[in-house]
């Protein structure tokens, strides 16, 4: 492979992520990851998630500490707003995985960023959750993603960027694929 | 050959070519053009797979003025005309009677083994001792199915496009087209055309015009040297070779036919098949990213086409610069469908994968994908030929056999004669 001669910085090591795909490319078993969350309730709506350690290359891997996340609901559905909804992670995570994914295939096409700012919305009737109407369903009924990019660019090379980014993303693809999910219970 | 051999008592011949469509025809071509001893193996009749393997109203993508083989080409009254699959079997028998192709016809390959020396291929009629052997025997030949077919409820019709002909084998009642290449679109609009509901299921594809500023798009991507890029060329190769057929259709009217078209004439464009539960076909919510891609690479190749007319002082001689409608998408495309209540036919245009379950040589990679280097086989005096960008992006079209039939005929040639000269030795 020929050595990447790049100018910008968009602060993703683009050598590092090459070298893990030739090498994940030859060792398969080092790609399989598994995130973990724990999440403990607490009161009413409200429980509180915590992230610190995953499995990956092989072995189990930690973050560089761990994080907590407080889950609630707002006030107007009687809770007591100590954080934000579910859903609402949901959202945080597919902006923080699509803008990732902005800036690695930025850096990679070399078009430096000055700024890249997402909006994400996503509509929901709550009568599906309320079990008013069985026709509605209880997920989002659409996500709309709005970004807004400052880089070296053409209109079209930005469009790429965010098309591409979508294409590489996880999150996307749980929101847009459907997933199986298996929820077991064990009485303590 | 006059004298087909006995089971085990196996005939002597320098090189096997397996498969008489074009490939195995040009290979046959080029090695008696080097005085190469040799056998072209065809399990039926020349272009087997034209003639019973193909829907009815298939015509190749390419144009006929671009059809042609080494010493061979159309002469008829039609150049910008696209041959059916009936002109595309006259096309090659014409050819292998022109440089008389030593075949062995009504022959199925059974095995190809190693053997001292070489290789031994078994067939239903007698075996065949060789020094090398050319597989020739397609890129298209098993129908590549996805795993959520399993999920398809009992009672719903199910055929791949080695099976399907026509719309009218197809039971009345809606039908889902899985796959938007050249064949999911072809017979999305055929099988709409035909009075059933068509829902057409789509995942990453190549947009094409079939006439860019007046000129068959094939024109273009062969003038501008576009077909004539060498694989290793390329960044990813794998993908190169994975990409799906552009949306073509070869007709009178150069139509071209897009999910723009498709959707105008009523089908139900929707998101890629990810899967099936409870007898209710899922589908991705990428839609509207899939198509934005597929227009952003329409508009870099036509960006390209332009700045090469340009270049070369054309952009005067072809029309004017054109660009297209973005791809329409529905508001909200639909994400499921009821397949017990909505449709009675699954068309799973999924794409094909070569058949080399016959070769008895351990020259496969981990996902069972055969190990070459550009044609040249893992094992000594191996080739293949026709696969999706084997050495160009042209070799799998009619016309990119020349070019990498006579790379690999020299290479073989060389392997015959170092071989030569190993026994010579080893004889001394």
């Amino acid at each position: 492979m020929e050595t990447l001669v790049n100018s910008v910085q968009n602060g993703v090591n683009i050598e590092a992520l090459l070298g893990a795909r030739t090498a994940l490319s030859e060792a398969p078993e080092a790609a399989r990851f598994k995130w973990r969350a724990t999440s403990e309730w607490l009161n009413g709506t409200h429980s509180r998630s915590s992230i610190d350690g995953f499995f990956g290359l092989g072995g189990e891997q930690r973050h560089r500490q761990s994080y907590q996340f407080d889950v609630d609901h707002p006030e107007i559905f009687a809770s007591e707003d100590n954080g934000p909804t579910p859903v609402e992670y949901i959202l945080v995570g597919l902006a923080g995985c699509l803008s990732a994914g902005i800036a690695a295939v930025a850096q990679y096409r070399n078009i430096q960023l000055r700024s890249v700012k997402a909006t994400v919305e996503g509509g929901m009737d709550i009568q599906g959750i309320l079990g008013i109407d069985a026709n509605v369903r209880n997920g989002f009924d659409g996500i709309q993603v709005h970004f807004e990019v400052d880089a070296d660019a053409t209109q079209e090379q930005i469009a790429a960027l965010v098309a591409q980014s979508q294409k590489r993303s996880a999150v996307f693809d749980v929101i847009t694929n459907p997933t199986d999910v298996h929820v077991s219970v064990s009485k303590v | 050959m006059s004298v087909a051999p006995m089971r085990r008592t196996a005939a002597v011949v320098d090189v096997v070519v397996v498969g008489g469509g074009h490939s195995g025809l040009a290979m046959s071509h080029a090695l008696s053009q080097r005085s190469v001893e040799h056998i072209v193996i065809e399990r039926r009749d020349v272009g087997n797979a034209w003639r019973t393997e193909r829907w009815d109203s298939l015509r190749l993508l390419t144009p006929n003025w671009m059809t042609r083989l080494p010493g061979h080409h159309y002469d008829g009254d039609d150049p910008d005309g696209y041959m059916s699959a009936g002109e595309v079997v006259f096309f090659l028998s014409a050819y292998a009677d022109k440089i008389a192709a030593p075949l062995v016809t009504g022959t199925t390959v059974l095995q190809v083994e190693p053997a001292p020396g070489g290789y031994r291929v078994a067939t239903d009629r007698g075996d065949w001792l060789c020094r090398a052997v050319v597989l020739a025997s397609g890129a298209f030949n098993k129908p590549v199915v996805p795993r959520v077919a399993a999920g398809v409820p009992e009672g719903i019709a199910q055929l791949t496009t080695h099976d399907y002909r026509g719309p009218r084998q197809l039971a009345d009642g809606g039908v889902l087209v899985v796959g938007a290449s050249a064949t999911g679109l072809q017979l999305a609009q055929e099988i709409h055309l035909s009075g059933r509901p068509v829902t057409l299921a789509v995942g990453e594809h190549v947009r094409m015009p079939r006439v860019y500023r007046g000129r068959d798009v094939q024109w273009w991507m062969l003038a501008s040297g576009m077909l004539d890029q060498r694989i290793e060329e390329m960044d990813d190769r794998d993908r190169a070779r994975r990409l799906p057929s552009p949306q073509l259709v070869g007709t009178p009217e150069r139509a071209t036919l897009d999910l723009n078209a498709l959707r105008q004439q009523g089908v139900a464009i929707v998101g890629r098949l990810v899967g099936i539960r409870d007898g209710k076909a899922q589908f991705s919510g990428s839609l509207r990213n899939i198509c934005a891609l597929a227009d952003l690479k329409l508009n870099r190749l036509l960006d390209g086409f332009d700045a090469w007319a340009e270049t070369i002082g054309l952009a005067s001689v072809v029309g004017a610069v054109e660009r297209h409608a973005v791809t329409q998408v529905d508001p909200s495309p639909r994400l499921g469908l009821d397949l017990k209540r909505e449709v009675r036919t699954v068309v799973w245009a999924t794409g094909f994968e070569p058949d080399h379950s016959w070769l008895g040589v351990p020259v496969f990679d981990r996902s069972g994908r055969l190990k070459h280097d550009r044609g040249v086989v893992d094992a000594p005096g191996l080739y293949v030929l026709g696969l999706p960008f084997l050495r160009r992006r042209k070799s799998s079209f009619i016309h990119g056999a020349e070019d990498d039939v006579r790379e690999l005929a020299s290479h073989l040639l060389g392997h015959l004669d170092a071989t030569r000269k190993l026994q010579v030795a080893i004889a001394a």
